[in-house]
């Protein structure tokens, strides 16, 4: 069994017009035995940019931690936030930095770049950024996700269809993977507010 | 250990080794480790009469899936050089970056342009000191003031000066365009049509290649970036009736934030009394 | 170093994606025709679909070469089961045969990944879906081999069926007419193509109805 099946994860983000959404499921197991079903993975750094971590748990929470930290040094420093773009270039120099002693966490970042245009990008576990127009996936229900993404998704959807488009393909996905589930997890983020959902779905 | 391991900041770069024993005690109790995201790729430079030309395919795999259909392979090394890469993803474009960054203050110390010899040194040395562990295979070209140069890379860091060059695992095919249809003294257009067809082999013949063909054309004194120059693959069929839902999500909490209002800092307005 | 010396590797995997949908009237079996090994195409024409009996086609991927086997044995089968009983054999009986022919080489498996289509005895659509070693389902709808999983929860999502434990059994076909069923089963290899290496080139897809059987084909990526 993979690291990264360890304890079982699905993320996604997708672009809308002038929006996003970023989802993700809300299982923890240690392999096929479920211990949380209220599990975080999606992560905020600041009002328009969020961060997913799939993978091992307790890499995903270390390293959001130095992200976090290192997104405050940022604030300190130059007194704005982050954009998108900076931000993803901070996690793939810190994912690098560890090429041949990696953290087992494949990250997607979303976020609202300048004059609010969407941005999403993942990154495989040690750093190489992945930018998309459409939508990224990761996690151990990646290739379900993949195709329930190729097949649903549509340029320019408003943020209520996005949201319906986002739900239905994690929860159709997760369905097909053992290893994540319970649920999911959904920010749409537009310029004017963020709205937060949780998702019911099958409980096995 | 640094005295900056404790703030979380490595001040000099270079790579941390510190979860390496962490990583094999859980690869001992039987745990795999994931495969890298790698471009299959099909990667190819030539010399033609005015300059070098070097193309791309666009696929980015990991394993059998493709994670990036239009991804750039192409990168940026100086104005006058650029290098092909494929490998480990995460590799070429650490090992690119970096070596570009230091021919960008190579100039500002000379003041003079890069040279392609320079770049091809940096990127061996680093490779070689790697032994290999650091994947990247690249195709180099530029042209400087000692006129046009393509190397090739190899990722143990030994590397070749030649005409025509193809990399990756589209390079058999590649190459077999190349060996039956490369004559010295290419005109820009033929040597544009030459690199795109074996671009295209690659892509066509290769499951790890795919997608659209980037090309890049170097001349003295003038660069020319043509990305996606070709779009041989576009989606065959969408759906005209689209998806509906049978059944709607069921939503159990919503929660929703405003964004807050950024407050305005005026520069020079009235100073807060001591 | 330790002594190297080549290994008994009897087994390949040819890529390639089967889809099939039952509907009340008709049936719909689709597959890609590529075959290809490792890095490697091997041919963009090659048909994975085979037909048992004129009510009962079999679309098969993994190794091509066990799938001939496969098909070749069940074909012999079947001759023998029309000259015994002077009628075809029926599509539950065809997989009852394909399940035990299967399983009958449990330990030296063939490395073939089925789906079975065809009608049953009321005359509806059904589909019956394997893995190597024989165990099998009747289903509304399935895909094997290498896209299967982008393809699957796109099928669950817009053709989702029963619970086969409901009581009283409800029917597993789905509500989808022929002409829509055509056109998820394009779309979905057309995404498929899209991410999957191993699927490509051309969609064939048979649909059995009333009229008999009939064939379309479509582009796919040829990348």
């Amino acid at each position: 069994m993979s690291i990264f099946e360890y304890n079982g994860s699905a993320i996604v983000a997708m672009v809308g017009k002038n929006c996003f959404a970023i989802a993700s499921d809300r299982r923890l197991g240690v392999n096929l035995q479920t211990v949380a079903t209220d599990f975080q993975r999606i992560f905020k750094i600041h009002d328009k940019l969020f961060v997913g971590l799939s993978g091992l748990g307790s890499d995903a929470q270390t390293l959001y931690q130095r992200l976090v930290f290192r997104h405050k040094l940022y604030q300190l420093r130059e007194e704005r936030d982050m954009k998108p773009e900076t931000f993803a270039s901070l996690v793939s120099a810190i994912l690098y930095e560890k090429r041949f002693g990696p953290y087992f966490c494949q990250p997607v970042i979303a976020g609202l770049g300048n004059d609010d245009k969407p941005f999403i990008c993942t990154m495989d576990f040690i750093g190489a950024k992945e930018l998309a127009k459409d939508f990224v996936v990761a996690g151990s229900a990646s290739e379900s996700l993949y195709g329930a993404c190729e097949a649903l998704f549509k340029p320019d959807m408003e943020p209520d269809e996005l949201s319906e488009v986002v739900s239905q393909a994690l929860l159709a996905s997760v369905d097909r993977d053992c290893l994540s589930g319970w649920g999911g997890h959904i920010y749409i983020v537009t310029p004017d507010e963020v709205r937060e959902k949780i998702l019911k779905g099958r409980m096995d | 250990m640094s005295n900056n391991s404790c703030m979380d900041l490595t001040a000099k770069g270079g790579f941390s080794f510190d979860l390496c024993k962490r990583n094999a005690m859980l690869s001992q109790k039987g745990l795999k480790l994931p495969p890298f995201r790698k471009t299959g790729t099909t990667i190819v430079g030539l010399v033609f009469q005015d300059g070098v030309i070097l193309g791309a395919d666009t696929r980015a795999t990991e394993g059998p899936i493709v994670c990036d259909k239009n991804c750039e392979k192409i990168h940026y090394m100086a104005p006058n050089i650029y290098c092909c890469g494929a490998g480990t993803a995460a590799d070429t474009e650490a090992v690119t970056d970096m070596v570009s960054s230091q021919l960008q203050l190579h100039r500002y110390h000379t003041g003079r342009e890069s040279r392609v010899v320079t770049a091809l040194t940096l990127l061996k040395k680093h490779l070689f000191n790697y032994q290999g562990h650091v994947s990247a295979a690249l195709v180099l070209g530029g042209v400087d003031c000692t006129g046009p140069h393509l190397h090739t890379i190899y990722p143990h860091g030994s590397t070749d000066t030649l005409p025509f060059a193809t990399m990756g695992s589209g390079s058999l095919a590649a190459m077999s365009v190349f060996e039956s249809k490369y004559k010295e003294g290419l005109s820009r257009d033929e040597g544009i049509k030459l690199v795109s067809e074996a671009v295209c082999s690659g892509i066509f013949n290769d499951l790890g290649s795919g997608s659209n063909v980037d090309v890049c054309v170097i001349t003295k004194g003038h660069k020319e970036y043509l990305r996606n120059h070709m779009l041989p693959n576009p989606r065959t069929y969408v759906s005209e009736r689209g998806y509906s839902f049978p059944k709607k999500t069921e939503v159990l909490m919503t929660k929703i934030t405003p964004m807050k209002e950024k407050v305005e800092v005026t520069e020079g307005g009235d100073a807060m009394e001591e | 170093m330790t002594k190297q010396q080549a290994r008994f590797e009897p087994y390949d995997f040819n890529g390639g994606t089967c889809v099939a949908i039952a509907g009340a009237d008709y049936c719909v079996v689709a597959a890609d025709t590529r075959m290809s090994t490792g890095y490697n195409i091997l041919t963009r024409d090659y048909s994975k679909i085979y037909k048992l009996a004129d009510k009962c086609m079999m679309a098969s991927s993994g190794f091509q070469a066990d799938v001939r086997a496969l098909q070749k044995v069940l074909g012999a089968k079947h001759l023998i089961y029309q000259h015994q009983h002077n009628k075809q054999m029926s599509c539950p009986a065809m997989a009852r045969l394909l399940s035990n022919t299967l399983y009958y080489k449990r330990f030296f498996p063939y490395y073939t990944f089925n789906v079975l289509a065809g009608f049953d005895e009321e005359g509806k659509g059904c589909v019956y879906t394997y893995d190597a070693v024989g165990s099998y389902e009747k289903v509304g709808y399935s895909a094997q081999g290498s896209g299967a999983k982008l393809i699957m929860p796109v099928l669950d999502n817009q053709l989702k069926s029963p619970s086969p434990l409901l009581l009283p059994a409800q029917d597993a076909v789905t509500p989808l007419s022929e002409s829509e069923a055509i056109d998820v089963v394009k779309d979905v290899f057309a995404s498929a193509t899209e991410r999957d290496i191993y699927t490509g080139d051309k969609l064939e897809i048979v649909i059995l109805n009333v009229d008999g059987i009939r064939r379309e084909y479509a582009e796919l990526r040829k990348d």
